[in-house]
Parts: C-alpha cells; structure tokens; sequence
C-alpha cells in the first residue's frame, strides 16, 4: 500500500499531497482545478522529490508545465486518469559477418538516452538495439554488443567498480574482441582512464573512454558523435592504448584520442573539455577517418595477452597544498592510518616549512609521499631550490610530469602490490602508459590567451 | 463543396470569409527593454553582422515518446544542414553557445512580463516551470528554446467582442538568419538570448483585417509600459491560419503588422485551392491509395538539350531525375496563391528539404515555357511511358540531392490527395507565403532539468501591481471624456509620459489639449527644427508643466522654452522667462504705436497682423498672442 501510495502521488508531500487527497486527485489524473486565480485544465504530473510542497504541477494542453499552489486550490475535479509506461523502442542491431566486434561497457552515464517527455525523466538507452533506435550509424561501423556493468553518477565511481570494469575488459579481450568503448559520466572520466592504464596493461586492443557534455536528449548533443568516434576507433584504430575519446572543438567536427594517463576535463560544461596536458593527444577522430598525431602508441595486436593487475590500496589521499597551509592536515591522514600521500605543490612542487615536521612524521610512520605539480603542466623540480632539497630528504618523491590524478590511482595501486616503499617507489616512477614522460615536446602546452591579435586571428579562421 | 473562389483582396466580404470558414489566432512576440539577456548577462540589443569565430553544430532529432522521429525533426534531419553560428565576442558567452547552463532568470525581465500579463485579465501563475520547446533548424544552438507560461487565459477588447487570450509565456529569443544556400545554414547570434514575451490567442478573429487589428492592439499593450523594445524585428507574429476543411498553417516571423491582411488572405486561398485540387485529383480517380507515380533517371536523354540550367548541370556531372505523376496533368498550373501555382508547393519542398537553393530548381511538363523543346518533351515522355494525362517534374543535382527532390515531388503530390499538409510557412516579400517546415508535433515540450520551478511571490506580485500602467484602450476612452483631440488620442495612450499626462491634468488641472499637444506634437516640431529631442525626457517635461502650473512662464512660451532646453543640454531655472506685467504690455504697446505712426502701411487689412508681430517679437514668449490680440483689438489698433 505504502508502495503504491508513493507511485500515484509520485514526489508530492505536504500540503499539496493532502489536497491531491482530499479532491482524489493522483499523478497522470486529466483534471479541471478551481482556484482563487481563475480555472486551469490540464494533467497532474508528478513532482520533483527536492522541490517544495506547496505546489501541484499541471500540464496544461499546450504542453507547457505550470505549478499551482496548493493553498489557492478551492476544487479539483478528475475528468479520467491515464498511466503512461515509457519504453524505448528497440530495433534489431543488424549483423554483418564482415564487420569488427565492438563491446560497449555502461558504467552509468548517459552517453544515449531518450526522454519522457511528460516528467522530463532521462530514459538510458542502452541495449545494442536501444542504440541502434538513437543512433543507427553506429550498425555501418561495427557489431555492437553491450554490457551494463554499473548505474551510477561518475562521482561514484570508486576501487570496486574500477576493478569490475578491469576484470570484464580482460575477459572481453580474452574472447577475442577487437576494441571496447567504455560509456563513462565525464567529471571522472579521466580518473577511470588513469587506474585503467595501469590495472589493463599490453591490451591488444583499443580501449576507449566516452561519454557526453550535452545529455543525448538534446538536439545538439555531442553524445551521438562522441559514440560514433569512440566506435569507431574501437573498430578501426590501431592504437591499442586506454584512451579517452570526446570533442576536440566545440563545434561538431572531429574527436580527439587523449592518452588515459594524460588526459584532463579542463572546463565544468564546455564539450570540448578534455584535454591532453603536457603532451599532444594520440589522434584525431572523425566520422570517416582516424588521423594520428603521435606515432610513439602501442599498435593493435592479434593475440590476447592482456595482463590484468588490479591491485589496490584504499588509503591513499591527494593533499591539495595551499599558502598557509598547517601540518595538522597531513598529521590527520598520518593518524588515520593513510599509507599513501599524493600533494600537489606550488610551481616546480613546493609547500611551507611549517609542514616538515609532519612530513618528517609520514616517513618515521612509512608512509609513502609524493610530490606532483598544481601547474599541471610542468615537471616537478625539487633540486632547483633548497626547499626542494629539504622535502626529498624528509622522504618526499618528485614524481616528474605525472599529472595529480594519474599519481592518485598510480599510489593506489602500486601500495596495492607491496608495502616496501622502495619497491611502491620502483613501480610509482616506471612509466607504464605515458604516465611519466621523458620530454615535454614544444607543443605540450598551448593555452591560447584570447584577446590578443594573432589568436584572434586564428579563432576566426578556425571554428571553435 | 469548395465550388467558390476567391475574389481580389479588395473584393473579398466578410461574408466571403465566412464562406469559406476563415479562422486565425496569433502568436505576438515582442521583445523587453532589458540591460541583459533572459539566462545569462550578455548585453541585450546590441546588433552588428561583425563576428570574431564561427561554430559548427549539427542539429539532431531526439526520438518522440512513440518512438518515433518528429515531422519537424525527420524533415531537419533529412536536410543535413551544416549549422554554422557566427558570434562575437561582446554579445555571445558560453551560454549562448550551448557551452554552459542557463543563470537564474532575468528578474527585470519577468517583472515586465508579469506587468504586461496583468493587464489582459489572465491568470499568473503561481510557480513556472521552464520548458525547453525543441527547435531543429538551428535557430538555437541547444536545439530548443527555453521558455515559461507567466499566465493563463485572460482576453483584450476588440469592437464590440472579447479577443481570448490562451496564454503568455517568458523566452529567450532565437538567432538571426544570415543565409540558408544549399547544406549550410548561417545564423548570427546576437540577438540569441534576448527575453521576449510571445502573447497567444485563441482563433477569434475572422477576417484577415481583424487579425491585424488585434495584433495592433496587443503591440500597443506592451508598448504602453514604454519596457519593451520597438523598432525592426521588436516585435514579431507567428499567424495561425485555417480555412473549413484545411490545417491550422503557420505563417512565421511576420515582420510588419501592415503585411498581415493580404498574407492571412493569401493563405487562406492557398488552403482553400489546395482543398479545390484535391476535390479535383479525387474527381478524377486518384486518391492517395490510388496515387501513382514512377521515378527515371534522364541524364542521358538530356544532355543535348539547350536549357541552361539542366545543360550545366550536366556538365558538373550532376544527374536528372524525372517524376511521372499518373493522372496529374494540369494540376501543378493550378493556382494557389496569388501569381503563385501548385508547382511551387513542390518547388519549395524540393528547396528546403533536398537543398537544392538555387531557383529554378525543378520544371514540369504542365508547362515546359521557355525549358525543353517539344521534341525533348515527347522523347521523355515515350522512354519513361508517361501517358498525355500525365505530368512529369524533372529535378537535379548530385545523386543524394536529386534522389532526395524526386522523392519529396512525390510526397508532396501524394499530400495533395489528401488536403492541406501541415507545415510552418514563412512570410514572402509578395505577401505570399512558401514552405518553410513540417509543422512540428505537439511532443515537442519537455521540461527544463537545468532550472528549478520559479515560485512568483505575492509581494512581487503586490509591488508590480502598485505601479502597473493601465491598458491603452482604458486612456483612450478617459481623453474622449476629458477632451483630448481625437488624432492625438493614439499616440498619447502609448507615450511614455502618459503618467505625466495624468498629473497633468488630475492634480495640476492643466488644460487637456494643451499637455496632450505638449507631450505629443510639440516633439515633432521641435524635430523638424533639427533639434533632438532624445534631450527631453519625462524630468525636462515636468519642469515645464510645473512652471505653466505656477504660473511662471505662459503656454505660448512652451514650444521655444523646450527648444532652449535642449540648446543648453538641459533644464536649467535661468531659461525660465516670466510672463510680463499689464503695464508692461501697455508700454510696449506705446513703443509699437509710435513706431507704428511712422510708417506707411499700404495695405489697411494687414494692420493687426504687422502690429502683433512687433508686439510678439518685443514680448518674446513671455505673454500669449490671443492676450496680445485681444488688448490690441480692444484699442483699436492703435488708430
């Protein structure tokens, strides 16, 4: 009954529920309402859980959504009731025998998805033959076949799903696939790429990250393109590397290939957002052609000895440094057991003398310490300066170019493999993935400065 | 059944349009006086073609709750437009570009429309939800409008009726249209963004005169709070038009209330011959069951022919398809439209949704005038097997653009068996309309998961309420009470001084016809005189109304005082001149007088004249000429 009661009068509370009670009005009811302001036709939709509870929601005729409030409401009269069930139609994935097999694993974003449009509700379309309803390009490119591993918001993601994912992608690879696209929500899209480059290691195929900046509900969505790259690079490419597939410009035009141990989301909501930090990203991707802009990737193999290591230590933090900065920050993770500290120092990696006791502490404890950059772009340095000096000697380990993140998911899993510091610091500074790059080429960074003339230029001769 | 037809515009009755079940509502569009846009903090109102960078969407049909694509959707689909948004950096933020949620709805925005909607009688609503209502053609980079219901319901005055209003919604404005040549589509995306209001209502109106008439009268409304903007493309009406047994039709983006009555008409003939075709193909067998047509591809039997446009196509290596229509013959030189025939319901088709833009883009055998010779005709029409009761349509292009045109040749044939298609039409420089899309489906709508539901307080309500202005037509009928001239009356009731007006006369007790004349031609004088009157604003007015309250200056001096004002850039207590004493106007009289006796003055009738313009030139604004006049006469003209 409880059940039951929450479906019909589906987010009401409050107020609102009592009034929806008191005229037995229910969710999907076809309705004339009376109030202090005049009459209103329309069907009762349900409410949004967070909103207030003063409020009953009318659709009215013209398809527009209006809120009532409860309290104006002198009578409701119920003129019929239609539930309405929303599927997504499915449609056969065609199979052709001289296609590659491709499989797409969902960890829960909406790369595709359709909408109800009475509640607004984001539908996932998943299943080959959902996708295949969305976006039937996808059946020229490849035999697709899908797999939902996980439902959950990016920010969710965490050690057991990394290590699910891991796990189905070396069975994936030992059942012969020829590329695997990973379907991701984008805030830590490249913290999944990051701990994969390590736990998947020598994949014989691609494996690609995707996901959408603009949910695929919308007309204007990235999430039918992105999937289209990202297919056919698992297809097509022969870079086997774990690799993060989205828009390069923000126009609809081509998607970069961004190696998953250098790859960075640079902007909260632009589509363009990912980006290769302190390097230049693998490849371009069109619908047509892969173009690569490195040569130095691992090519795709015919075998399937992939090496699957998924190893990992939990207690691990990223210290975030900042001027002023006490030593009771580090001091809480030494006494919360922490085995693993990654800080991301100033310029060429520094923090304040006041934290050398604590840093001192870490070490007396065994604790492992490592020093990346907050530049982002940039080596750690910690011999140009004395204070550099000082930190190596209470234990602190430069970490060269790895990136933040990647050295986050690089400590978890090395600790995960041994507690022999020298042994974790013998796995932490052997690049596996292009996590530790000798060379930063001269096009490694380029934040282009709007406003100034030539970059003006440029933008106006090249669509965003 | 549809045996009347229609007359000239001139000629047509109200008894016509009843005839023929004339029917049409509105959709108002009139953009607010705001410093910026509706969900970001762009400046609003600033135009200019100039761009710093281009972005290149694709729009993309989401699929419909039945699983299916949308007309609208599948049409902008088949296109495959590229849709290229030309901003600048001044006017289009990340927002605009679909590169960042919407801000927090523009607050002097809403106010303005909350005081427009409480002037028409509706029902505010209490909480408003923000919809996105999709748009395919590009026109918004998100491929949606956001846009909210502000009221429900509520009606205007028109004649002796109530116009009904369905509702008033809040929403940003679209882009501009820079061009649209084959797949690639251009938008200027200043204007994205800018909160307008659009006014519906319901389909009451039954003349095509009638519907600019009210659409004048709801321009008016919003004007009249003087927060809304005018000038080009301020305000623009979609026109809904319908006849017995055809479709609601669109007319979009009408540009000018002036251009209403002869479009509303041109539609409603264009329905109602399309209905009179339909009568006919059915007359003659062919139904949409029936309906019956053959694709060839003709390159080769073509390319010795002479007409340009196919021999050139040709030689680019472009292809030519012909359409056979069973039993078509006649039907495509049957008219439509004024000046305007059933070959182009087809040709307009093939325009937008093969993209073949450049005109002529197909031609007929229903008339082959000035295309293929006769002998061209008949070879034709022998190797495809047409019969003389048939009609062949030739189109061209590249194998996917011409494939694409000889298929929507025959879907918009089929549709003539079966009436009036429904589409959105758009306004042409004639006053006809053409095709512009399918009319897209009522699923359309969905919520807007980035905005949470915006509650409308009741002190929001109160405060707007204590300061709203009072519809135009309520000013209109109060100036016919209080005396106002009737060709003053229109203007006034929009004027932004209309609340200056009001104290004018109800707390001042000013002459009517005096502040009215003051506030309304004065400016146009003062126009005329190349002086701007941008200078004067309501502060400049009140100063002078206070000044002839107390007595401080004369009406007559009114006109040259605001001149004044604006030579020295402002109001200022020195340009004041006070009216004169009666014994001034008694010494100034003795200097005339003398003067005046010195001279010869030939003609005896122009007497009173000469002497009140020395009287007036001596007086300088500082007396009023019927006092000057009247003190003259009363001394005889100083004989």
């Amino acid at each position: 009954m409880k059940m039951e009661e929450n479906e019909i009068y589906k987010g009401y509370k409050g107020k609102s529920l009592e009034v929806l009670k008191k005229f037995n009005a229910m969710i999907w009811c076809d309705v004339e309402v009376s109030t202090t302001n005049g009459d209103f036709i329309g069907l009762i939709l349900p409410r949004s859980e967070n909103a207030d509870h003063e409020h009953i929601v009318l659709k009215l005729r013209s398809g527009y959504n209006i809120g009532l409030e409860s309290n104006k409401i002198l009578d409701i009269k119920v003129n019929g009731r239609k539930e309405f069930q929303y599927k997504i139609p499915e449609k056969e994935f065609p199979y052709s025998p001289k296609k590659p097999r491709v499989k797409l694993f969902g960890t829960g974003g909406t790369i595709a998805s359709r909408l109800d449009y009475r509640t607004g509700a984001v539908i996932p379309a998943f299943s080959p033959g959902e996708l295949y309803g969305s976006v039937p390009e996808l059946a020229d490119i490849c035999n697709l076949e899908t797999e939902k591993l996980y439902g959950v918001f990016s920010e969710n993601m965490g050690p057991g799903q990394w290590r699910g994912l891991a796990e189905a992608i070396g069975k994936e690879i030992e059942k012969g696939v020829q590329g695997i696209v990973i379907g991701h929500g984008t805030d830590t899209m490249h913290h999944t790429a990051a701990i994969l480059s390590f736990m998947v290691q020598n994949s014989p195929v691609p494996i690609v990250m995707v996901g959408s900046q603009r949910s695929s509900d919308r007309p204007s969505s990235d999430a039918a393109l992105n999937l289209m790259h990202s297919v056919k690079t698992a297809a097509d490419s022969d870079i086997a590397e774990v690799m993060v597939c989205m828009f390069g410009p923000t126009s609809d035009s081509y998607g970069l290939l961004h190696q998953g141990t250098r790859v960075r989301k640079m902007h909260s909501s632009y589509r363009s957002t990912f980006r290769t930090i302190g390097d230049i990203p693998i490849a371009m991707v069109d619908r047509e052609k892969i173009t690569p802009l490195r040569k130095d990737y691992r090519k795709r193999r015919n075998d399937n000895n992939v090496i699957i290591n998924t190893s990992f230590e939990e207690k691990v933090s990223i210290v975030y440094y900042y001027p002023n900065m006490n030593p009771d920050i580090i001091d809480s993770l030494i006494d919360h057991d922490y085995k693993g500290i990654i800080i991301a120092g100033t310029g060429l990696g520094h923090v304040n003398k006041p934290l050398y006791p604590a840093l001192q502490r870490a070490k007396d404890k065994n604790i492992a310490v490592y020093m990346t950059v907050q530049t982002l772009w940039g080596y750690v340095q910690m011999y140009v300066y004395d204070t550099g000096r000082d930190m190596m000697e209470l234990g602190v380990v430069p970490t060269a170019n790895m990136l933040p993140e990647v050295a986050y998911m690089k400590l978890c899993w090395a600790l995960g493999q041994s507690n022999d510091l020298e042994e974790v610091k013998r796995i932490m500074l052997t690049p596996i993935s292009h996590d530790i790059t000798e060379r930063e080429p001269s096009n490694g960074y380029l934040i282009y400065q709007g406003g100034i003339p030539e970059v003006e230029e440029f933008i106006s001769k090249y669509r965003k | 059944m549809y045996d009347f037809e229609f007359k000239p515009f001139e000629e047509m009755t109200p008894d016509d349009y009843a005839r023929v079940g004339f029917m049409s509502g509105l959709e108002v569009h009139q953009q607010l006086k705001t410093n910026h846009k509706l969900f970001c903090r762009c400046p609003a109102g600033i135009y200019s073609k100039d761009y710093d960078a281009e972005i290149l969407r694709h729009m993309r049909p989401t699929l419909s709750e039945l699983g299916e694509y949308d007309g609208t959707a599948l049409m902008e689909f088949k296109t495959k437009k590229d849709i290229i948004y030309r901003i600048h950096h001044d006017t289009v933020c990340t927002y605009e570009m679909d590169d960042t949620p919407p801000f927090q709805m523009n607050e002097q925005a809403l106010d303005i429309a909350l005081e427009i909607a409480m002037m028409t009688k509706s029902k505010i609503v209490d909480e408003m939800h923000i919809a996105r209502k999709q748009y395919l053609d590009g026109s918004i980079p998100t491929g949606f409008q956001r846009t909210a219901i502000v009221s429900v319901g509520g009606s205007i005055p028109y004649k002796d009726r109530e116009i009904r209003l369905i509702q008033m919604s809040i929403e940003e404005d679209s882009c501009r249209e820079a061009s649209d040549i084959g797949h690639k589509r251009i938008y200027i995306a200043d204007r994205l963004g800018m909160p307008l209001i659009e006014t519906v209502t319901f389909p009451d109106m039954k003349t095509p005169v009638e519907v600019a008439e009210v659409n004048d009268i709801i321009r008016r409304l919003s004007r009249g709070t003087g927060k809304v903007r005018t000038g080009v493309g301020a305000g623009r009406e979609d026109v809904n038009v319908s006849v017995t047994g055809g479709t609601r039709i669109e007319i979009k983006g009408v540009p000018s209330i002036k251009r209403i009555p002869l479009l509303t008409y041109n539609e409603a003939m264009r329905q109602w011959n399309l209905l009179r075709i339909r009568e006919e193909l059915h007359k003659r067998g062919i139904t949409q069951e029936t309906f019956s047509y053959k694709i060839d591809d003709i390159t080769k039997l073509l390319h010795k022919t002479y007409y340009q446009p196919i021999s050139k196509a040709i030689e680019e290596g472009l292809i030519v398809k012909c359409v056979t229509l069973r039993g078509f013959k006649g039907i495509l030189t049957k008219k439509t439209q004024t000046d305007t025939y059933f070959s182009k319901e087809i040709s307009d088709r093939v325009r937008v949704i093969a993209c073949l833009t450049t005109l002529p883009n197909i031609i007929h055998s229903d008339s082959y005038e000035n295309t293929l010779s006769t002998s061209e005709g008949l070879k034709i029409r022998k190797t495809v097997g047409a019969t003389d009761d048939d009609t062949l349509v030739i189109v061209w292009g590249n194998q996917a653009d011409a494939e694409m045109g000889a298929n929507e040749i025959v879907e918009r044939a089929r549709e003539a068996t079966i009436g009036v298609p429904s589409e959105t039409r758009q306004a042409l420089r004639d006053d006809t309309n053409g095709f512009e899309r399918i009319l897209p489906g009522p699923d359309r709508m969905y919520p807007d998961t980035d905005l949470p539901p915006k509650k409308i307080t009741n002190e929001r309500l109160d405060k707007i309420k204590s300061d709203v202005i009072k519809p135009f037509w309520m000013y209109e009928k109060w100036f016919e009470e209080i005396g106002v001239p009737e060709d003053l009356r229109r203007d006034l009731s929009g004027s932004m001084f209309i609340r200056l007006f009001e104290q004018c006369i109800k707390e001042w007790k000013l002459e009517p016809k005096l502040a009215a004349t003051v506030l309304i031609q004065y400016p146009k004088r003062l126009k005329r005189r190349r002086l701007d009157i941008g200078l004067i604003g309501e502060n400049e007015f009140r100063k002078v109304f206070e000044a002839l309250k107390d007595n401080k200056i004369v009406k007559d001096a009114i006109l040259n005082l605001l001149g004044k004002i604006i030579i020295n850039n402002g109001y200022s207590d020195e340009l004041i001149i006070e009216p004169c004493k009666n014994q001034e106007l008694e010494n100034t009289f003795k200097i005339v007088k003398e003067q005046i006796s010195k001279m010869k003055i030939i003609r005896e009738d122009k007497r009173e004249k000469i002497i009140m313009g020395m009287m007036m030139r001596l007086m300088q604004s500082r007396i009023n000429g019927k006092e000057v006049s009247e003190f003259v006469n009363s001394r005889n003209l100083g004989r």
